[in-house]
């Protein structure tokens, strides 16, 4: 057992208001739809697609911040799925957050020694160990400890996202969920973030969820990746391969959508019409037929399911892939796909 | 030879500030021809958004003020200009576009009441002839459906969509210069290629000069023909974006290329620029990228160097090219 997060067929619905008065039917926003996946000790998965696509909702639902609707969460292979109180506070502490936002994840009003050590406090470490283990930690992510008496105001925005990276890192957390960690930052203070943060899972063997709608980002960081589409994983795979022989429309369409940093670039590019639709109305079938340039009368009447369309295990869930079987597959996702 | 439609020439926007005077933009000068793109690049603070200010007229002021340099549109000095006079021009012969297209739109007013008024404000035609070129505009950039989506308010729209209609607005006036603060950065890459498409397409019909302001230098590759790069209020380089990208010479816009991941098969660690942007209060003596350049110079910490030219049409302001220099003048 090397996995160190599972989830199978999660689903998170948030109910919404009726329009109509006495209708007993209350609308579902199924903001995630079904999504499985699984991530092993010491690597980074990353999630990515579009504003609202489902990626923020999935690393919360995985972290228990919300409560999901339907589906398994499995971490080191124990099912927490309906861990509550006491159990829950205690896995916490193996499960941390880095947010997007380095000027709102902050409290204003706390030196940032305070607030770095706040989780700590939280679990009843002893002071002395509480401030010992601040300064060490600001030091190894790059801020002096000189500076820990001071308030978040005083600080860049890439300084700050430091300050929240020591933070979810004091507990020694197992797993970190970094939902667009550095999409506030400037191109050369995210280069050293991402250098930062790639340096210290070598150094903790720290497993990353990386959530993030810059692709190229996400590139460089994961070793597999997740492409989301309206609450659903539309396509995973090894993250190169994925890139370079991307199977379903809507990856091709998103991968050839990224503005290349070379003039000289010519690209077929696929440009999708419309927008996103509301994930409130979802379309039947396959979500994506609205858009997609292939699209005919199989995708607006069945959900395509995700097939293995690669012998690494790259899988797309598309009704006009080829499958490749590799093996008899016993059914179990995580069996054939991932290993 | 084109001549060119706006010409900056060693422009300075300072504010004023009790912490003390900040030189937002400081002696940045370039052209743009009609039918062409200029693309400003630099990260947040660098003073490409007020450099655009300061051509529309629209700096704060006091704190801020346009302490020297000169703006040439169509050959006319737009810093000599009434503030009557401005408001003429501004959404008329220059418009704009910024990032964020829900707080440049009213909330309170449907889209056809704003697009009218834009219209009506600057030629004398009535309503009905006003609703129908706010009609052509929208269907012009994509919009759906648009009889129906005139009547509506911006919060029923989309992101993309709201930022159609600001393009649209834009160019109910058929500007000769366009200036787009960041247009694309708030939405999701399929949208921006849509919105980019859009840019190039509105450009071949319109011949209208583009002045696109971003900090991503994927969107500069695909849409522009000229690159600024600025950094801490000074242009550092000036050249086409292809003379960039293969012969870029300043360290600042070698660092900032390098720092982009890239999608290859090897992934080696990221090159970084170290270290912070300067506070613009308390700018380094010398060059303001010295702390954070690799080829640093004693020299760098005493002298600011200035534009200089390295080939035909490529300037930069760095001392490592300067003894090869014949300053540039002008």
């Amino acid at each position: 057992m090397n996995n160190l997060l599972e989830v199978k067929d999660l689903k998170k619905y948030f109910p919404l208001k009726s329009d109509k008065l006495f209708s007993r039917e209350k609308p579902m926003l199924k903001a995630v739809d079904g999504v499985s996946f699984s991530v092993k000790k010491g690597e980074t998965l990353g999630l990515v697609g579009e504003s609202g696509c489902g990626k923020s909702t999935t690393g919360r639902v995985i972290l228990k911040l919300l409560e999901p609707t339907a589906g398994e969460i499995f971490f080191k292979g124990e099912n927490i799925t309906s861990y509550k109180g006491e159990r829950l506070r205690k896995l916490r502490k193996e499960m941390q957050l880095i947010f997007q936002d380095p000027y709102a994840s902050l409290n204003p009003r706390k030196v940032i020694e305070k607030t770095i050590a706040e989780p700590m406090k939280i679990f009843g470490i002893p002071k002395e160990e509480r401030l010992k283990k601040v300064e060490e930690m600001m030091e190894r992510v790059g801020l002096s400890s000189y500076h820990k008496q001071r308030y978040p105001h005083e600080f860049s925005g890439g300084q700050r996202q430091r300050i929240g990276i020591a933070r979810s890192l004091v507990l020694e957390p197992e797993l970190i969920v970094c939902d667009e960690p550095v999409s506030a930052l400037d191109v050369s203070i995210q280069a050293q973030v991402i250098n930062l943060m790639e340096d210290l899972q070598r150094e903790f063997n720290l497993t990353y969820i990386f959530i993030a709608h810059d692709l190229s980002v996400v590139h460089h960081t994961s070793d597999r990746v997740a492409v989301m589409y309206l609450g659903e994983i539309v396509e995973i795979g090894e993250v190169h391969e994925l890139y370079t022989d991307p199977k379903h429309p809507y990856t091709q369409a998103l991968l050839s959508a990224i503005p290349e940093a070379n003039p000289y670039a010519e690209k077929d590019r696929i440009i999708l019409k419309g927008d996103l639709p509301s994930p409130q109305n979802p379309p039947s079938g396959c979500k994506f037929h609205t858009r997609c340039p292939f699209s005919e009368e199989i995708c607006l009447l069945k959900r395509p399911t995700l097939k293995q369309v690669s012998r690494s295990g790259q899988m797309a869930a598309c009704h006009f892939v080829k499958e490749v079987v590799e093996r008899e597959t016993s059914g179990m996702l995580s069996e054939s796909a991932y290993k | 030879m084109k001549a060119a439609l706006l010409e900056v020439r060693h422009l300075h926007t300072h504010f004023f500030t009790k912490s003390g005077t900040v030189k937002a933009v400081d002696d940045v000068s370039f052209s743009v021809k009609p039918g062409e793109t200029l693309g400003i690049v630099g990260e947040s603070g660098s003073g490409k958004s007020m450099t655009a200010m300061s051509i529309l007229g629209l700096i704060p002021s006091p704190p801020g003020k346009i302490v020297s340099g000169e703006i040439l549109f169509k050959g006319e000095d737009l810093l000599k200009k009434s503030e009557k006079e401005m408001r003429q021009i501004r959404g008329k012969e220059i418009s704009m576009v910024f990032q964020d297209p829900m707080t440049s739109l009213n909330p309170v007013f449907t889209i056809e009441k704003q697009m009218v008024e834009t219209i009506r404000a600057h030629e004398k035609v009535s309503k009905k002839q006003a609703f129908e070129r706010s009609l052509d505009l929208l269907h012009l950039v994509g919009i759906p459906d648009v009889k129906k989506r005139i009547k509506m308010y911006p919060h029923e729209f989309s992101g993309g969509m709201r930022q159609r209609v600001m393009i649209a607005m834009a160019l109910s006036c058929n500007p000769s210069l366009l200036i787009a603060d960041e247009p694309t950065t708030a939405l999701d890459v399929t949208i921006q290629a849509q919105i980019l498409e859009l840019f190039k397409k509105m450009q071949d019909e319109l011949n209208m000069a583009i002045i696109m302001i971003t900090h991503d230098l994927g969107v500069v590759a695909e849409v522009c023909d000229e690159v600024l790069v600025m950094y801490a209020g000074k242009a550092v380089e000036m050249t086409y974006t292809k003379q960039l990208f293969d012969n870029g010479k300043h360290p600042y816009t070698l660092g900032l290329m390098q720092s982009i991941p890239k999608i290859t098969p090897n992934k080696e660690k990221l090159e970084v620029i170290e270290g912070l942007p300067p506070d613009l209060r308390r700018l380094p003596k010398g060059c303001h990228f010295a702390p954070r350049c690799k080829y640093v110079m004693e020299r760098c910490l005493i002298e600011g160097p200035d534009m200089t030219k390295v080939s035909e049409h490529h300037t930069v302001r760095c001392l490592l090219y300067e003894k090869t220099k014949k300053a540039v003048k002008q």
